[in-house]
């Protein structure tokens, strides 16, 4: 199972280290992680995608949580959200090749922001799924490069609620 | 007034109540020691190395309750404090490391000296901080020392450019710390400790299994009480030894791998296990899906993490086990349970620890410092392996705090600087390091520390010249094929003890033992005892890694 996870963290050195060093040392999986500012100067997010079981997913939860640096976590599991992703794609287009790229592209609302002789920079924003079937798309006409954001994710409605630290443990019954 | 770094970390520490620092100097802080050297409320203990330096504040923190701290050089001053920092946080030790730096515009310039402390302890810290302005330095210090105390304690490492310990500054101290991402759970939740009382008190079969945890949160008169009136057993887990009296009539002593028979079988035919402070580490759980099969499990435990990491768990509370125990008591019922204890008396009749009635046996030494002992205020280090073993099995301990030993990182060589820590913190207590020929010679530099102090500390070396624990298992496992565990080469240990200025008795015999250990303990000296035990001895009873209790091997006939 995946699992989009946000945690806020303080803005400290080392930060980063804690949460990246965490997964390795653990043996959790990890699929992406962006960090970016949040309307606080003093906390920045990190949106994690992380797979395992229930059990994992939990430990992957609670430590996060134990953490010093780590304020809140909030696990999109079982709550209806938007996830975006961005990703830049450089595909192979000779002169011939151009408006057909270019058309396909539009399908995927994906914009030409850069045109060379022999190739075309695509950007193209959604979901996860999204940017999947728009590189599939492209890759007949050979993709030469891609780059992605990690995905990042925000609940809809008020805002996000931090798992409390009490919470209680998953249970056997 | 402005200050130079080191100073106001000085101050710092002793805001903090520091008295005791154990340490060694290097180039980058030669300023921090300078500092030292005025201070009149901080007593620092040089050691001869730095590992030893942070197993002596485990020790001294182990021993009393109160933060153990050491102080290292950078670069391998600091590499040098990583194994006792390990063996620290996998015991909930609370301790916070200082470690110096090179200068703040020269790291990750591959400086001389110069390791990154902060990432290569951030695994086997609870957390770290490296300080870049001597402006941090005051809330870093109040911050490390609270983070090292509280929730699950565990050591805090501070790394400190030498620029930082000679920057000027006037430092501030802040009333309390403000850590936002910081907030450890103390009180259970109610429905959750009212789900244990109908649990417990429907039980017909309970255990209780008390870990490291009981003695932390200093709730061993609560779990006696919950012991006594609920009529359930106890089992300890080696670090939770001390935690409930040993020779009580509900004790089970020891768990696990090593662990009684008639405490294994209890849990394993238990219909309700109560574990407090304790985590279902490998070395007791054994096969996971054969643990405790029947019963309910209950987890009490401030560290979230801990519960159903390994063993899923149906009633879990995360908490302080101090303030859980007192409102669970109320709520429980007085009972109990005969035929459950008939039962486990038969087991422990039918399989009693027991060893050979010839030569000098090891497990004789440690019953014999137990018989001698058992009315005086002790402490009982060990070191890593069979000693460690026979002194957990062997010596009915009744207070907690008095058996300091490295459980979960396992460190050979912490036994002799925990007992100096454990001396300097409690001077009027007896402090006996039950050691290994192996593992005594991993710190055995700190005898200087030990007589230079003039600490009576004795050191029972149970000496058989292998690496027993190895050994039993490759001729357990392996086809008795020895592989680099025969220590026929070891040095004559009286005389080592002689050269170090400390004194040396050899005991070959076994009724040489208790005229030995009297002289020993009589002694305002320290002294080591040779005790050249029969030489291939194994401890039994014992569960193989990852196997279920009925693989269990020896104490079964």
């Amino acid at each position: 199972m995946r699992h989009t996870i946000s945690a806020i963290v303080q803005n400290s050195p080392g930060v980063l280290s804690h949460v990246a060093g965490l997964f390795s040392s653990r043996g959790f999986n990890i699929d992406s992680l962006a960090v970016g500012e949040t309307e606080s100067d003093d906390f920045s997010r990190m949106t994690i995608v992380a797979r395992g079981d229930d059990a994992t997913l939990e430990q992957i939860r609670k430590q996060l949580g134990k953490l010093i640096n780590v304020v809140k976590i909030h696990d999109f599991g079982s709550v209806d959200y938007v996830e975006r992703e961005l990703a830049l794609v450089k595909v192979h287009a000779p002169a011939g090749k151009k408006p057909e790229i270019i058309l396909l592209g539009e399908a995927f609302q994906a914009k030409v922001v850069d045109i060379t002789r022999q190739e075309l920079m695509l950007e193209v924003t959604g979901p996860e799924a999204k940017i999947a079937a728009c590189i599939d798309t492209l890759r007949p006409y050979g993709v030469k490069e891609v780059v992605r954001t990690g995905r990042i994710a925000m609940a809809r409605g008020p805002l996000m609620e931090g798992t409390p630290r009490d919470s209680g443990a998953m249970a056997r019954s | 007034m402005k200050v130079k770094g080191a100073q106001i970390l000085i101050q710092a520490l002793e805001r903090e109540g520091v008295d005791v620092a154990f340490g060694y100097p290097g180039g980058v802080v030669i300023p921090i020691f300078d500092a030292l050297y005025d201070s009149k409320k901080i007593n620092f203990y040089l050691t001869r190395h730095e590992q030893a330096a942070a197993h002596a504040a485990d020790g001294y923190a182990r021993a009393t309750g109160k933060v153990g701290v050491c102080i290292a050089t950078s670069g391998p001053g600091a590499c040098n404090l990583v194994t006792g920092i390990a063996t620290a946080n996998m015991d909930s030790v609370p301790m916070v490391a200082f470690t110096g730096q090179v200068k703040t515009n020269l790291i990750g310039n591959d400086a001389f000296q110069e390791a990154d402390i902060t990432g290569i302890t951030r695994p086997i810290t609870k957390h770290n901080y490296l300080v870049r302005r001597v402006e941090d330095l005051t809330r870093v210090v109040q911050e490390a020392f609270h983070i090292a105390r509280t929730g699950r304690p565990g050591p805090v490492l501070v790394d400190l450019p030498v620029d930082v310990s000679n920057s000027e500054y006037e430092p501030t101290f802040a009333e309390s710390v403000a850590l936002p991402g910081y907030k450890p759970t103390y009180e259970g939740n109610p429905r959750q400790i009212e789900r244990v009382a109908e649990a417990i008190n429907g039980a017909k079969r309970p255990v209780l299994y008390a870990g490291g945890g009981c003695i932390i949160s200093d709730c061993c008169r609560e779990l006696r009480q919950l012991a006594d009136k609920a009529g359930i057993p106890v089992t300890n887990t080696l670090l939770g030894l001390g935690s409930f009296p040993g020779d009580h009539p509900l004790s089970l002593q020891m768990l696990g791998m090593h662990g009684t028979v008639w405490a294994n079988y209890a849990v394993h035919n238990a219909d309700v296990l109560i574990a407090i402070g304790a985590r279902f580490d490998d070395r007791i759980t054994g096969k996971i899906a054969a643990f405790a099969p029947g019963a309910k499990i209950v987890h009490i435990d401030i560290d979230p993490t801990a519960i159903s990491k390994s063993i899923r768990v149906d009633v879990p509370i995360v908490g302080d086990a101090k303030r859980i125990l007192k409102k669970l008591l109320p709520l429980v019922k007085k009972r109990s349970h005969p035929e459950w204890l008939a039962q486990i008396e038969e087991w422990k009749k039918k399989f009693p620890l027991k060893y050979g009635a010839d030569g000098l046996r090891p497990q004789y030494v440690v019953e014999k410092i137990w018989e001698l002992t058992r009315n005086r205020d002790t402490v009982i280090t060990t070191e890593v392996g069979q000693n460690q073993m026979w002194a957990a099995q062997f010596y009915k301990y009744s207070k907690p705090r008095s058996f300091l030993s490295s459980g979960g990182m396992g460190t050979m060589g912490f036994g002799l600087p925990a007992a100096i820590g454990a001396q300097l913190g409690r001077p009027g207590s007896l402090v006996i390091d039950i050691a290994g020929d192996g593992s005594i010679q991993m710190n055995i530099q700190e005898l200087t520390t030990a007589v230079r102090l003039k600490l009576p500390i004795k050191i029972a070396l149970l000496n058989n010249s292998y690496l027993g624990m190895v050994r039993q298992w490759q001729e357990l496992f392996y086809h008795r094929r020895y592989s680099q565990t025969v220590l026929e080469d070891n040095p004559d240990f009286v005389k080592v003890a002689e050269a170090f200025g400390a004194k040396g008795i050899r005991v070959t015999k076994r009724d040489e033992v208790v005229p030995a250990l009297k002289e020993a303990f009589r002694s305002r000296e320290c002294v080591m005892l040779d005790f050249q035990v029969t030489r291939e001895e194994n401890v039994f009873p014992m569960i193989p890694a990852g196997e279920a209790v009925d693989r269990m091997i020896g104490g079964m006939a």
